[in-house]
């Protein structure tokens, strides 16, 4: 948690594993995200949001994620985090899965 | 904060049905991130942790996270525990039970592995109801509260979780909650590191079962409930004294160093084999 500064990241819900229990929406400090129509979070004020990390701490259900804004062109690949674009990230409907493993017993 | 959601992601086993089968809003979802930030942060590898769950929802944990894992009987998670401590005291054993699972039909496993200070990490999640069975009351539900078998209320006392473990002699007992996600990751940090028998019992709030007949109107209410009735032990002018306004305790309330069952019995085994020479 850094310095306080508005406008230094992207917020991501992935729809698909949202629950709409309304934890991100009732607490972020900065009303950054709303309950849509659907019952899910959505981001309605991106630029206001501080990354105080609540909503990322406290979404039972790990559907929020807050990125930094990178300058990477859009549709390449995020070189810091190994996720895709983070312009991109918006429109998922869920996670990307965590890259495998290389197996340490390969006999097995 | 970047990247705090990432790393749950690489710790979760994707094969498995998401998003889990926890209801919206319940505190158990927030523990098991807490809980893979606290391994996360101590840098042990997924191969020398063990989970040990019982059965109720808190034990549905052990299916989604990629440590080893062993999904137990009911109320007889810190038997497994103790077995596998004992067996290979190198992994680092975390037991993750429900208020029901550790206290009513398990209350006797619980006092014993506090006696003996067994090298297990005890994660009670205390959400004050049998959650998956239909919310029947447990024995940590408050007395006068409403559950599905205490309709007009509960007739019984509840159990102090932390009271007990330490009454029973358990070296580290600490108390968190769901609402408070980085304060649970310390204590869980080092509850697992800590040699003998550790306890952390985490407020976890259940929605379905127990928020909905206790005139909480949804998740968000029960979250500000912790926020807003629960005060830190360190600020208390008498921290062994409950507070007189009905606020619930958080923090750690006994971290001493005293060898774990398994380290005295190798030592034993030790000293028998340098007779025999
Ligand atoms: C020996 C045995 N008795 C009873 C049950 C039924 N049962 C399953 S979960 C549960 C209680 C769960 O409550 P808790 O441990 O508090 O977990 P929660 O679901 O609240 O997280 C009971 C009584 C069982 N599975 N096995
Ligand atoms: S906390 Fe998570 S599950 Fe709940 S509404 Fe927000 S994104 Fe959805
Ligand atoms: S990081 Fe903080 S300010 Fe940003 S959306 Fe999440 S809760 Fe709101
Ligand atoms: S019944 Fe209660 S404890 Fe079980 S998943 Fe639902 S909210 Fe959580
Ligand atoms: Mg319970």
């Amino acid at each position: 948690m850094s310095k306080k500064q508005k406008g230094q990241t992207r917020v991501c819900v992935y729809p698909d594993w949202c629950k709409g229990c309304g934890l991100c929406v009732a607490f972020c400090p900065a009303k950054v995200l709303v309950l849509n129509a659907f019952g899910k979070s959505e981001v309605a004020n991106e630029d206001e949001c501080i990354n105080c990390g609540f909503c990322e701490l406290h979404c039972p259900d790990f559907a929020i994620a807050i990125k930094p804004r990178t300058r990477s062109a859009p549709g390449q690949p995020d070189p810091r985090s190994g996720w895709s674009d983070p312009e991109a990230e918006h429109g998922r409907a869920s996670p990307p899965e965590p890259t495998p493993e290389p197996n340490p017993n390969p006999e097995e | 904060m970047a990247d705090v959601t990432q790393l749950i992601h690489d710790y979760l086993r994707h094969n498995k049905k998401f998003p889990h089968v926890f209801c919206a809003g319940c505190g158990h979802g927030i523990v098991l991130g807490s809980l893979i930030r606290s391994v996360h942060a101590l840098g042990l590898p997924k191969d020398d942790v063990v989970l040990v769950a019982g059965i109720g929802c808190s034990g549905r944990m052990a299916v989604y996270v990629d440590f080893n894992t062993v999904h137990t009987t009911h109320g007889r998670a810190l038997t497994f525990a103790t077995g596998i401590k004992m067996a290979n005291p190198k992994l680092k054993v975390i037991c993750v039970m429900g208020d029901g699972d550790a206290l009513s039909i398990g209350g006797n496993h619980l006092i014993h592995a506090a006696r003996r200070n067994i090298g297990v990490t005890a994660l009670i999640l205390n959400n004050q109801i049998y959650g998956m069975t239909g919310g029947q009351c447990s024995s940590a539900t408050p007395q006068g509260d409403i559950s599905m078998t205490t309709p007009f209320g509960s007739l019984e006392k509840a159990f102090d979780i932390a009271d007990m473990c330490k009454a029973a002699g358990a070296s580290y007992v600490a108390r968190g909650t769901s609402f408070h996600a980085i304060q649970l990751d310390r204590l869980i940090s080092s509850a697992i590191m800590h040699p003998g028998f550790s306890v952390v019992e985490v407020f976890s709030p259940c929605p379905t079962q127990y928020g909905r007949k206790n005139k909480f109107r949804n998740a968000v209410d029960m979250y500000k409930w912790l926020k807003s009735n629960t005060v830190k032990v360190e600020t208390l002018k008498e921290p062994d004294r409950k507070p007189e306004d009905g606020r619930i305790p958080i923090g750690v309330f006994r971290d001493v160093e005293e060898p774990g069952l398994e380290e005295r019995y190798f030592e034993l085994q030790r000293k028998l084999m340098g007779q025999n020479r």
